[in-house]
């Protein structure tokens, strides 16, 4: 067989494991320099995301009477704490663990949203979602159930189905995503594109603490049902100071996390972390004036920011973890081509992953790394 | 006849625990087995089983080799050369060895991600496997699957994805029918994975079409952190299958639990059709070795179920007192064992890293080595 030969082949170029690699993060946490509008005199704490998730859903039970949290394990604080204490202070009734069905917990979840309750659903490894995505996929179909998936077929087209009789708006899930170093096959994924194909729902991927808490408030608060992608990674790593009050920032509004006029580079969630380095590197060995964008929310994603930081540069890259294949890259990169075809100066690039199961021992080769951003900018302004 | 002798003399010596064991040749013994609780079965496997020197030697260096491995796997871990997650089975040996030991030819298992001892059971060398973990090209899958995703020519794994491996375990069992063959897919899941809706759906399968399939819940009392009680609304596990019959097996012991999957093989071979069992088991170590297992659990319990139920120690002092092995036997076996896997420790953290362009190799049939 073809794939055990290339196996055995390719064991004659064995390569040594350089534990370097694979032990240390891939990024360096970038804390935001600029606070949302408003939040400056607002008192802060240092926290990491995981404290700043706490916190967003300490607040959101605070201030409203209905909403219940569930998911596996986050009666005693969840495997990442997010949901420390929770338990104590709003009690059984509101925080409480569910049986290990994924399914059963997004569907749950439409049920408790649509009866008038806010529900925040927790989805442990954003790879589990997918025995959920059902539940979650209902979109412009005719009100002819087809098959069951929770997520995309009750969730998103609860509200089209029903000409707007109910709808799950109170729903929030919220999950973990994204490389971790370790994680390989089904502890890595970064499956936000496969939700990007369902109009219905909205799609968040914070940065860092101080936009974690300001999102995830606006997504329990949102009227639409919310899937909120928790960079795991980041958990603990990314620790800035976080303005300790309740404040929301908007869904559907991209951030410029840093200001350039050669090339736009867009990014979400620890990618932009990863953009950030690759502009200062730009700066030194190219003289490029690299413009960072954070899109935060994936669907709706804000067109204009970028469309207009595009028309001002000429160059964009963007890139993310997921594969590269019909990523949300694809879907960005299509539609600037049309509004801003006559400003392009280069092609678009994409930096991502590659189009394989996310991958054990290879994982340090297969992220997008600062290195391969780097070289897709050298290319966009050499082109 | 100076083997009998002896056995007589120990026999007297020791005065015969005569409900536990009865002298039925030189060579085999009898032994006493808890009983099964049964659902919608009218009889099930005996309770009185026979063991030869044998048997008893291989399964006693079975058990060993999968606690060894799995040590060796959790100090791997201790010293960062494992990273990611790795679920040992320490505690659990009882239930891999004595359903192999009832497997024939041809029967397949498929199981969740507390699969190391699965994978060297059914044909992977210890090597294979701690190489696997340490992801490198001498594992089973030449490090490309890591802990969870091990595989051999009638093992379908080590699946990551909760109960995901519940309703392919009945297709495995489909293509047995449909193929004629008088063999059964085994089927484990956890008592956490009893709770998937897959596995519903995959029951119901089994029974309309009389699939050949096992389906074994591996109880060790905690899915993760939790607790049987707080997640399952039964916890009869065995029951669970509703209109498919059950058989509930004492786990921590081997010759009951081989004497169950024979009994219950011989059920499926003879075409009425799948089987849900539930052995009572135990796992030392937390669920993972992210998992210290203390914070849900205390750790006299887990002393406890060491001093009295350990399957390993368990099976030991039986076949000791009843003549079939002598100390000196199984310290000499516990020796080999050591030195087995310490030779493996030693490739498995020493042998090279597959190169970048393995990375698309076995994405689709026959995929030729690419880099964009």
């Amino acid at each position: 067989m073809s794939s055990s030969r290339a196996l055995s082949l390719l064991s004659k170029h064995a390569t040594t494991l350089s534990t370097s690699t694979r032990g240390k993060a891939h990024f360096t946490f970038q804390p935001s320099t600029t606070l949302p509008s408003g939040l400056e005199s607002m008192e802060k704490s240092k926290m990491n995301l995981m404290q700043s998730v706490n916190e967003a859903m300490r607040i959101a039970m605070e201030t409203d009477d209905s909403a219940v949290l569930f998911g596996e394990d986050v009666a005693f604080g969840g495997v990442f704490r997010c949901s420390l204490d929770l338990q104590k202070k709003f009690g059984k009734d509101r925080v409480f663990n569910t049986p290990l069905c994924e399914q059963g917990i997004a569907g749950f979840g439409i049920g408790v949203a649509a009866a008038g309750a806010t529900a925040i659903a927790e989805i442990q490894f954003g790879d589990y979602i997918f025995p959920a995505y059902d539940q979650v996929f209902i979109a412009f179909e005719p009100p002819k159930k087809t098959k069951s998936f929770q997520l995309v077929n009750e969730a998103a087209k609860f509200r089209y189905r029903s000409g707007n009789q109910f709808d799950c708006g109170k729903l929030t899930v919220r999950t973990t995503w994204g490389a971790v170093g370790h994680g390989a096959l089904y502890h890595s994924q970064s499956p936000e594109a496969n939700f990007t194909h369902t109009p219905g729902l909205k799609l968040v991927v914070p940065r860092g603490p101080i936009q974690a808490k300001g999102l995830l408030l606006s997504c329990i608060r949102d009227p639409n049902p919310c899937i909120f992608f928790e960079p795991k990674i980041l958990y603990r790593l990314a620790a800035e100071d976080v303005p300790t009050g309740d404040y929301t920032i908007p869904l559907g509004q991209a951030e410029t996390v840093r200001s350039g006029k050669d090339l736009t580079l867009v990014a979400w969630g620890t990618q932009v972390h990863v953009a950030l380095e690759a502009a200062q590197l730009a700066k030194e060995k190219l003289n490029a004036d690299v413009e960072v964008i954070d899109l935060q929310t994936i669907q709706p994603w804000d067109e204009d920011h970028v469309v207009e930081s595009v028309q001002k540069t000429g160059r964009l890259i963007v890139t993310h973890e997921a594969p590269i294949s019909s990523g949300f890259g694809a879907e960005i990169t299509s539609t600037v081509q049309k509004r801003c075809f006559l400003n392009l100066e280069s092609p678009i690039e994409r930096v991502a992953g590659y189009d394989t199961p996310f991958p054990h021992v290879h994982e340090p080769f297969y992220l997008p790394t600062v290195h391969r951003v780097f070289d897709a900018i050298k290319k966009s302004v050499n082109y | 006849m100076a083997l009998f002798a002896r056995q007589l003399q120990s026999l007297t010596a020791q005065g015969i625990r005569s409900s536990q064991q009865v002298r039925l040749a030189s060579s085999e013994v009898s032994f006493h087995t808890k009983p099964c609780k049964l659902h919608k079965l009218d009889s099930g496997p005996n309770t009185s089983v026979t063991l030869n020197r044998e048997d008893a030697l291989k399964y006693y260096r079975d058990m060993q080799v999968i606690r060894r491995m799995e040590s060796a796997a959790g100090n791997l871990y201790k010293e960062k050369k494992i990273r990611g997650f790795c679920h040992l089975y320490s505690g659990q040996e009882a239930c891999a060895v004595g359903m192999k030991a009832a497997m024939t030819e041809g029967d397949a298992v498929i199981t969740a991600y507390r699969c190391h001892g699965w994978t060297w059971l059914l044909g992977a060398t210890v090597t294979e496997v701690l190489a696997e973990l340490t992801g490198r090209i001498a594992g089973n899958v030449h490090g490309k699957g890591g802990s969870m995703h091990m595989y051999t020519k009638s093992f379908f794994g080590g699946n990551g994805i909760v109960g995901a491996q519940q309703p392919l375990g009945a297709g495995v069992a489909l293509a047995m029918k449909y193929r004629d063959q008088k063999n059964v897919c085994i089927t484990l899941y956890g008592d956490g994975a009893a709770n998937q809706g897959q596995l519903f759906e995959a029951t119901n399968m089994a029974k309309l079409w009389d699939l050949p399939v096992l389906f074994v819940c591996e109880n060790n009392g905690f899915g993760m952190g939790t607790a049987v009680e707080r997640s399952s609304a039964s916890t009869e596990y065995y029951t669970r299958g509703d209109y498919v019959p059950g058989l509930w097996v004492d786990g921590m012991d081997i010759l009951a639990v081989r004497e169950a999957t024979k009994w219950a093989k011989e059920y499926c071979d003879s075409g009425k059709g799948p089987l849900m069992l539930e052995m009572a088991t135990y796992r030392y170590h937390g669920h993972s070795m992210s998992d210290p297992g203390t914070s849900y659990r205390t750790r006299d319990e887990i002393q406890e179920v060491r001093k009295t139920r350990d399957p390993i120690t368990g099976f030991k002092d039986r076949i000791i007192t009843s003549g079939l092995a002598t100390e000196e036997d199984l310290k000499a076996i516990d020796k080999e064992v050591r030195k087995e896997v310490d030779e493996a420790l030693k490739v498995a953290t020493s042998d090279g890293v597959l190169p970048p362009e393995a990375l698309y190799v076995d994405i689709y049939h026959n995929t030729e080595a690419q880099t964009t």
